[in-house]
Order: C-alpha cells, then sequence, then structure tokens
C-alpha cells in the first residue's frame, strides 16, 4: 500500500461570482521513501494540493470532494486533536520564505523544543539536546551558541535549514515542500536541495515537492506529476516526463525553458497564458494553447490515461476519452 | 581609468560605444539611531553597493550583468537611468557624460534610454488606462503632434508587443503577469531608445509567459537594432539574451566576457560555481555535492578579494589585495588573482563542450573543501 493516496481529490472557493475550483479531480499517491515532484505554473492548483493535504487550506477553501489517505486511514476530514496529531507528526511543511515560517519573537531553540515537545515525549533538556542535533544535522556551524538566536540572526540558507530541522524534528514520514528554494539565491537553492534529499533519504521520509521549477525537479524527484489549470496533465517517472515528456503541455513547458549550451534562435514558447479559475475552458483545460488541438478537445474532458510507466490526460492517447 | 582605455582599444574603429561605465561607484550610508550616535560614538556604516566597475555596450548588442542578491547589479541599472546619483564614475551615453545629469536631463538623450522592471504588477500605475500608461512617455516628449496620431501611435505599439489594440482601454489588473510586462514593454519603447535596461525583465514570470516575453525581446532587438543591459540572476536566460556578461560579486565585476567565452571557459572561481549550480535538465549531474557558503553581508564584506572565504583557491594575498580586472582569453577580463598568477586549474566547458558532461561539480573548483568548514554564518 502506498504511503499517501490522494483520490479524486477536489478543492473549492466558493466566491459570489460562483464557485472556483482550484483542484479539480486529482489523483496520486506517493510511496515510503519517494520523492514526488509537484510541478505547474502559478495558478496550476499546485501548491493548494499540498495545502490540502495537511489540512491548510484557509477558509472559505474547503475539500469539496475525493479522499486522502495515509497509510489507508483518511485525514482529509480530520479536525482538532486529531489533525494535530497528523499534521507536524506524521506530515512535515516547509514553505518558500523561511523568514514568515519562523516566529521572529522566539529563539530557534524555542521553536525546535516546543515542536519536538509536541510531538515526541521528552523533557525540555533531552528536547534541547535533540535540537542540538538537528541544527548540527542540518549543517549549521556551532549549533550550541546558534540554538540561543533568533530568526534574524541567521542568513537565508541558515533560515531554510533551520526550517528543515523544525520539519524533520518530529520524525515525519512525509514532508510536503512548498518552492523550498525559490527564495533564496541560487548558490544556496542546490545546498538546500541536497540537504533536504539527504535527509529525507536517510529516514526513508517521502517526499512531495511543489515547485515551478524544472531544473530542481531534475535534480530531486524520483515521480514527477504536472498540474494544469487544477488538473493533472501528466504523471510519471522523472526521466519520462522530462525526457519524452507524452502531454503537449509538458512538452512546450520543458522547450520554453532557456537551457545552457548552443543558443538557438527562438524559444519553443507556449501562446497564451494559464486560464484563470473562473475562465476555465471545456474540455481539455489546455485546449487554447495546444498545438495539437482537435474537434474533440473542445467538448471531451480527458481521463488520465496509462502511457510508458506513468499516465497523461491528452485526448491524443488512448484511454483517456471518457 | 587604465582599465577602460584596454576595453576601448578592443573595439572595431570607427564605432563607439552606446554606453561606456568608468570606475562607477555608488555607497549607500545606514544610518544608526540618534542615540547610538551620541552616546556610543557609533559611526554611519557604509555600504559600498557598486565599488568601482568599468564596462562598455556595443550599439546593438547586449551586456547581461548577472550576480546574486546584494551584488548590486540592479543598483548598476537605476545609476546608468539616473534614478539614483553616483557617488563617483563615468557614465557616457553616445558620447555625453551622464554621471551627474539629474534623472530625466538632458531630455534628448534620456528619450533614447528607457528602463524594463522586474514586477510588473508593481511598475504599472492600477488607477490608469493601459492607453494612457503607453502614451504618457509620448506626451512627455511630445512626439505627437495630435491626439488622434497619438492614439494611433498606442494601438500600434500594443500591436507590436503581441496585444490588442483594443486592450488600451482596459486597466493594468484585467491582465495576466506576462501581458503586463508586454504593456511595460510597449511604454519602454514608445520614445523610439536605442537603449533599454531590463532589470530581471522575465523573473516574476511563469517559464512558458517567460519564454514569450524572451523571444519578443530578441526580435525587438533585431527589428528595431536595440541595445541592452540585461540584468538577471539565471544564466540560462543570460545564455539566451546576452553577447557580453558580466558577472558581479558584491559590488563588483569579477569576470567580463563574451557570453561564448564565460560558458566555454569560465575563468573565475566564481563564475565557474554559478555555472555550477545551474540545475541540469538531462539528469546526468544528480548527486553531485553542491558549493557550500552564501553571499557575505554586504555591510562588512571580506577584505581584499570579497570572494576569498568561498574560494578554493584562496590565498594571503587574496585575503589582503582586492584583484583588479585584468585581460586573460579571448578577450575576457578576470579580476582574480589565481588566474592571474596561473594556479587556476583550466575549467571545463560546460554544455558547449556537447559530449562529455561532467558528474559532479569538483571538475569546476578543483578541490573542494568539506562543506563545514565553509559555512559562514
Amino acid at each position: 500500500m502506498a504511503l499517501l493516496e490522494v483520490d479524486r481529490l477536489r478543492v473549492e472557493f466558493p466566491t459570489r461570482n460562483g464557485t472556483l475550483t482550484a483542484v479539480d479531480d486529482v489523483s496520486f499517491t506517493v510511496e515510503e521513501g519517494e520523492v514526488l515532484g509537484l510541478v505547474g505554473e502559478s495558478g496550476a492548483g499546485k501548491s493548494m494540493t499540498g495545502a490540502a493535504i495537511i489540512g491548510l487550506i484557509e477558509p472559505p477553501g474547503h475539500i469539496a470532494g475525493g479522499e486522502i489517505r495515509l497509510d489507508g486511514g483518511r485525514i482529509d476530514a480530520l479536525r482538532g486533536e486529531a489533525l494535530r496529531k497528523v499534521r507536524g507528526k506524521q506530515i512535515g511543511a516547509i514553505f518558500q520564505d523561511p523568514l514568515t515560517s519562523l516566529n521572529p519573537l522566539f529563539t530557534v531553540g524555542d521553536q525546535l523544543v516546543e515542536t519536538i515537545r509536541t510531538h515526541l515525549p521528552l523533557s525540555v533538556a533531552e528536547a534541547r539536546r535533540r535540537a542540538v542535533d538537528w541544527l548540527a544535522e542540518v549543517g549549521i556551524p556551532a549549533p550550541d551558541k546558534r540554538i540561543d538566536q533568533y530568526p534574524h540572526q541567521f542568513s537565508g540558507g541558515m533560515r531554510q535549514r533551520v526550517v528543515i530541522a523544525l520539519a524533520l524534528c518530529a520524525e515525519p514520514r512525509l514532508i510536503i515542500a512548498d518552492e523550498p528554494t525559490t527564495a533564496l539565491d541560487v548558490s544556496v537553492q542546490a545546498q538546500i536541495i541536497a540537504l533536504l534529499k539527504k535527509l529525507c533519504r536517510e529516514r526513508n521520509a517521502a517526499v512531495i515537492l511543489v515547485t515551478h521549477d524544472m531544473g530542481v525537479i531534475a535534480e530531486t524527484a524520483d515521480r514527477v506529476a504536472v498540474m494544469y489549470a487544477g488538473r493533472l496533465a501528466e504523471i510519471g517517472p522523472v526521466k519520462q516526463v522530462l525526457e519524452k515528456p507524452n502531454h503537449p503541455y509538458t512538452a512546450g513547458l520543458m522547450g520554453s525553458i532557456p537551457r545552457i549550451g548552443p543558443r538557438p534562435e527562438r524559444l519553443i514558447q507556449i501562446a497564451g497564458s494559464m486560464p484563470r479559475l473562473s475562465d476555465i475552458p471545456a474540455g481539455c483545460a489546455f485546449n487554447p494553447r495546444c498545438t495539437r488541438v482537435f474537434a474533440d478537445c473542445h467538448v471531451h474532458r480527458p481521463r488520465l490515461a496509462a502511457s510508458g510507466d506513468g499516465a497523461v490526460a491528452c485526448l491524443h492517447y488512448e484511454g483517456a476519452r471518457p | 581609468m587604465t582599465r577602460t582605455m584596454s576595453l576601448a582599444a578592443r573595439r572595431p574603429a570607427g564605432t563607439a560605444p552606446l554606453l561606456e561605465v568608468s570606475d562607477l561607484r555608488k555607497h549607500f550610508a545606514l544610518p544608526r539611531p540618534f542615540l547610538n550616535r551620541v552616546l556610543q560614538a557609533e559611526q554611519h556604516q557604509l555600504v559600498r553597493a557598486v565599488d568601482g566597475i568599468d564596462f562598455t555596450i556595443e550599439r546593438g548588442k547586449t551586456l547581461s550583468l548577472v550576480g546574486e542578491s546584494g551584488c548590486g547589479k540592479s543598483t548598476v541599472a537605476k545609476l546608468v537611468m539616473g534614478l539614483i546619483g553616483t557617488t563617483s564614475g563615468r557614465i557616457v551615453f553616445d558620447g555625453v557624460d551622464l554621471s551627474h545629469a539629474p534623472a530625466g536631463a538632458p531630455a534628448k538623450l534620456r528619450r533614447r534610454m528607457q528602463m524594463i522592471f522586474q514586477d510588473p504588477y508593481a511598475s504599472l500605475n492600477p488607477r490608469w488606462r493601459v492607453r494612457d500608461i503607453i502614451a504618457e512617455p509620448l506626451q512627455t516628449y511630445r512626439l505627437c503632434a495630435s491626439r488622434a496620431e497619438e492614439t494611433r501611435e498606442v494601438d500600434r505599439l500594443l500591436e507590436f508587443v503581441g496585444l490588442n489594440a483594443k486592450d488600451g482601454d482596459k486597466f493594468p489588473h484585467e491582465f495576466s503577469g506576462g501581458q503586463r510586462q508586454r504593456i511595460s514593454i510597449a511604454r519602454a519603447i514608445s520614445t523610439k531608445p536605442d537603449f533599454l535596461v531590463c532589470d530581471e525583465p522575465t523573473s516574476a514570470l511563469d517559464v512558458s509567459v517567460q519564454a514569450q516575453i524572451l523571444n519578443l525581446m530578441r526580435e525587438m532587438q533585431r527589428e528595431l537594432g536595440l541595445t541592452y543591459l540585461f540584468i538577471s540572476h539565471d544564466l540560462a536566460v543570460v545564455n539566451f539574451m546576452a553577447d557580453w556578461i558580466g558577472v558581479m560579486y558584491l559590488g563588483r565585476l569579477v569576470e567580463l566576457a563574451p557570453a561564448e567565452t564565460v560558458f566555454a571557459s569560465p575563468q573565475h572561481p566564481y563564475t565557474r560555481l554559478l555555472l555550477d549550480t545551474i540545475p541540469d535538465l538531462t539528469m546526468a549531474r544528480r548527486g553531485r555535492e553542491p558549493v557550500a557558503g552564501e553571499v557575505p553581508n554586504p555591510i562588512d564584506p571580506p577584505p581584499g578579494c570579497h570572494f576569498h572565504p568561498r574560494c578554493p583557491f584562496a590565498e594571503s594575498r587574496c585575503r589582503s589585495e582586492p584583484p583588479q580586472l585584468r585581460e586573460t582569453v579571448l578577450g575576457a577580463s578576470t579580476a582574480c588573482h589565481a588566474v592571474e598568477e596561473g594556479r587556476l586549474p583550466p575549467a571545463v566547458a560546460s554544455g558547449f563542450a556537447g559530449g562529455a558532461i561532467p558528474t559532479d561539480g569538483a571538475h569546476l573548483l578543483g578541490k573542494i573543501a568539506p562543506p563545514d568548514q565553509q559555512l559562514v554564518g
């Protein structure tokens, strides 16, 4: 059984002008110890999917359909104490901006000790010892001194290391990392990604890596799910999705990334931009921008159809027709 | 000055560069609170955001400044545009020294220099219609004789950047990020400039939209003969745009070279580090060990060569004496004692070689100290 199963997840936001569907019929699984990349451009619903898994969707948004199961048990409808036992303990989270994920009024030691003691039966002294170990583990020099410092005394990269320690210190089995390197400088990005990968591998923790950056995916993920307009466009092993993309959107996305090497005259570009949630076209959501569009694309919404080692939601593939 | 001369001497005869910047400096004072000054005699601190840089840009070419946050690349953009005053140094645009000219003056020259900003959500006035946003520079420089001509010109500009003439009556919030950046571009080229300063014009955009904007900018360069100062932190984007690349680190240029040279044989260790951090979409380098360390605080940069605490080739000279930008190979200049003394191993070409793709970062930086020893607090 997979560690995490997301089954036909649907997240809705009621607004004055009707209901917006931010995540629409998304299904995937995460195996133990696996790194699943969740990629897409802004508005694709990737962060919302991550937030739904740890129960962090802000009202009036809500899970309107589908199930999320951790170890076979449903976690999508948990409330209060039951939710707290899962969030932090079973599933850890790392967000984009380390400065806003840390409380500026408490030392990093206070924050680590609080998190450790919330989830593990340890005394303050034991928790503090463990907090120092964690800071050393995430590569912070002189951890026994730095533990009593405040977040503003750390550099951006060091702060994100503290956030990683916070996410991992309760020994969760799944980490949701939402754009963990986007706010960092390029030379620090690679360090943080390598650290996250190493620590999760050592502890056999699975990771859902939410990002817009295909480069980060290429260096980290085992499998990739590509999202577009709240829906899954394609899912499969990283090599297949990046090198032989099945969905026209993935193909266009890969082509539009500037690369190092001989300079092309033009980059491949996808015309237009992602539709607003209030304005998603009928049929396949990608049809106005697709180079391979045909009549059916305006009528039928494709289902995920098996293709290679993965699945693709495109009417050009057999089995995608509803 | 000698450095500028050597750069100038290299250009083909008869075509003066459009922009020449020499020994440009911008220092910002960080005021201390009054009581700290009075009671503790604390001095104002100086941030040397731009600390003596020289470059030239030939007509119709693109110079890219790359570097991480705090390296001063955006400050250079603002200095060149006259948005902030210089501390010292010269900015010569088409033969005229602008370093002490106030923003907007002389109008005849400033019309020919325009800027595109990073965030199209912040750079367009939300209360103005797009038509008025684009027409403002036309009115400022009185480029249209009549209202009708102005309308025609705005329509033409909107269509030129790939929007619809009818979009002029909308407000910025009705557009997506990419469309807003097209509006910024239409406004920037409305005065028929020769020179555009682009400060991270695509870093707020999604990749599929970034490709559209970069393609548009290359087309504009071809069709309108524009010269760009293109600022970016993304070397892959720079590879697509630049003819020349200037790599900045904490206010100084550490390498200035033709783009092909930077990618084929990067000299400065920092340039090599930056090239090494580019994620590899071919997945050939998964599992490589990333280079440790972060950019130090610009308020208190390390003495000597600013890069020495992170540099595997640093020696005592690097810790005390700031290196000068000197010519090395193929028209490239590098500010590095190790390069000058020939103690740097030759870099393996990244990407251009086509064949063997290295499997780890060590080839670029030689032997690297264990990460823990390099971490700066």
